[in-house]
């Protein structure tokens, strides 16, 4: 037997730092492990204790790149658990908040992270030198979506004019003019993005996902709706928010400091854009519906590859609703409804960027917090990641084949990015390695 | 981009110990910022680039590790990327940095006219600490430094 060790000094263009070892014995895997060796986060410990009003800020601080989702769920958790709900034009301007969020965070995976895959290019950086117009427009939908944070969030990273309730000061329509004429400019971009990223050359893999997503009557859930399951084929199953714990496991694993969670016993259950796409295409705008079957997208996407192209489609729909969401904006006319402290436990979930994020808090007699749950999207794909890069090295390993290994670390990686991990938020990420002893 | 002619940016994370050096140096000098001046953090290479578009001059405050002893204040570093301690600069949470950032400023013909690195080592990065006396001491030296040299080149009329 040959022993072999292929080692990449961290995996590059995902957030945060992690690793993945590979066994493999006479040409079949043993052993696949994609390990996360940062400390885990304290956060749900460090909540304890604390007021009632403190968790949208605290754990805003867990992700530079999905703030956002952080506060929305926060918010929505200790809303539930006090009996207060947001809706109308508060609603609408969590909304707001929240498209502007997956148009940064996805333009930024798009452009800078996932498309040089597709190139040939090693990284964003070697892209903008050659294509400077191609990452020009990336950075420019970018900064649409930093702006509309900002404008509603005070400031583009970690917003500070969230809070339960609401918020502590709303824009008057005067100052969200601007933004919106940037938005318009932004969905044409998003568009072009669309038709660009559809016309790359995708390996030809599907996997056979059960998808978990929220799910809305009305839209394409982003802040709030019940939760969906299904593979693609016939009615989704579905359960509410505050059965999660109910279905959702999760569970230590020794090589990783991220928990791995299963979905009613089962694991390997897939969150984030290709299962937002599967559950909930049919409620995308209509211009994002247009997009996505231009682009050859069916009702289904099964090929992670092609994630780029949802992800694209989801900037269309995110600048459409917005645009949509401040044509009619009138000023609410207070920034908050009450929220008052009562011993209970509250369920709140949102779709990060990446995925469904889940919290539950229990409120004690002193309203502070008495417990903390946080379920992020990465540490939920963590499982489904580790069998997507079973399925790739699999035929490839096989007795016989001896592939450069740089090859096929680089296949993993891009494997990985698919999903757009963050792991910063599910602890942290990449150094690769492979033993085919 | 920027609408000042000079921009103060700090990078890092608040939950890494001393990692927050960059972004405390920004927020004290960010609550009263010297005319002229904009303060921004950042948190990723293309917010960095934004922000840094179209300046005379930005100056990014960021932590590092680079052996010497905690709350030393490294001024030079001007030549990036070749100057840099990679260790200490690639070692942000996230997988663009200040180097990345500077590659992509180049590459898109968005650098600042000059571009300053002020590096404070730092000695704990462990999650969830506080960051320690001697770097907290230096975040403070560095804020007062600069706004006292940030103040005295705009009242003489020239940057520096």
């Amino acid at each position: 037997m040959t022993h072999k060790t292929v080692r990449i000094g961290g995996l590059t263009r995902v957030e945060g730092e992690g690793g993945l070892v590979v066994h493999a014995r006479d040409g079949r895997i043993t052993g696949l492990e994609l390990r996360i060796y940062e400390p885990p986060r304290f956060f749900e410990a460090l909540l304890r204790g604390r007021g009632h009003t403190e968790p949208p800020d605290i754990t805003a601080r867990i992700c530079g790149i999905c703030p956002v989702a952080y506060q929305m769920s926060a918010c929505q958790a200790i809303e539930a658990a006090c009996g207060a709900e947001v809706t109308g034009p508060l609603r609408d301007l969590r909304l707001l908040l929240y498209y502007g969020e997956w148009i940064e965070s996805h333009a930024l995976h798009v452009y800078l992270l996932h498309a040089p895959d597709f190139l040939g290019y090693d990284s964003g950086i070697a892209l903008a030198a050659d294509r400077r117009d191609l990452v020009e427009r990336g950075l420019a939908l970018k900064k649409a979506g930093n702006e509309l944070i900002a404008v509603i969030g005070g400031r583009p990273i970690h917003p500070v004019n969230v809070r339960v309730g609401g918020f502590y000061r709303v824009p008057a329509r005067a100052e969200l003019a601007p933004v919106a004429e940037r938005l318009r400019r932004a969905r044409d971009d998003a568009l072009a993005t669309v038709a660009w990223v559809a016309g790359f050359d995708f390996p030809d893999v599907e996997h056979d996902y059960r998808f978990l997503a929220l799910s809305h009557p009305e839209e394409y859930a982003i802040l709030s709706g019940g939760v969906a399951t299904g593979d693609g084929r016939g009615t989704p199953e579905g359960f509410a928010v505050e059965d999660w714990p109910e279905h959702v496991i999760e569970e230590q694993v020794p090589h990783s400091t991220a928990l791995h969670a299963r979905l009613d016993g089962e694991s390997g259950y897939l969150v984030g854009a290709l299962a937002r796409y599967a559950l909930n295409a049919a409620r995308l705008s209509p211009l994002a519906r247009e997009a996505a079957a231009a682009a050859g997208l069916g009702p289904v996407c099964r090929n992670p590859f092609r994630a780029i192209v949802v992800r694209a489609v989801e900037i269309v729909h995110a600048c459409d609703e917005a645009l949509r969401i401040l044509d009619g904006y009138t000023e609410p006319d207070r920034p908050s409804v009450p929220v008052e402290p009562r011993p209970g436990v509250g369920h709140g979930a949102s779709e990060a960027p990446r995925g469904t994020l889940y919290h539950r808090y229990r409120l004690d007699e002193d309203g502070l917090v008495a417990e903390a749950d946080i379920v992020p999207p990465t540490a939920q794909n963590q499982a489904r990641i580790e069998e997507d890069l079973r399925d790739l090295l699999a035929p490839r390993l096989a007795p016989g084949l001896d592939p450069p290994e740089t090859e096929l670390a680089a296949l993993c990686e891009r494997a990985i990015r698919n999903h757009d991990p963050c792991i910063s938020c599910s602890a942290h990420f990449l150094d690769f390695r492979l033993d085919r002893g | 981009m920027s609408t000042e002619d000079t921009v103060v940016v700090g990078l890092g994370s608040d939950l890494r110990g001393d990692d927050a050096a960059g972004l405390a140096v920004a927020r004290l000098l960010g609550d009263a910022p010297p005319p002229g001046v904009a303060v921004e953090a950042c948190g990723d290479a293309a917010a960095l680039v934004e922000a840094w578009s179209g300046a005379a001059l930005a100056i990014v405050v960021d932590a590092v590790r680079t052996g010497a002893a905690p709350g030393t204040v490294h001024h030079r570093l001007p030549d990036l990327p070749a100057s840099l301690p990679a260790a200490g600069w690639h070692g942000g949470t996230h997988s663009l940095g200040l180097v990345d950032a500077v590659d992509l400023g180049r590459a898109l013909g968005r650098l600042p006219g000059e571009l300053v690195v002020v590096g404070i080592e730092g000695g704990d990065f462990t999650p969830g600490a506080p960051m320690t006396p001697p770097v907290l001491a230096a975040v403070r030296r560095t804020a007062r430094e600069l706004r006292e040299r940030l103040s005295r080149e705009r009242r003489a009329g020239r940057r520096r």
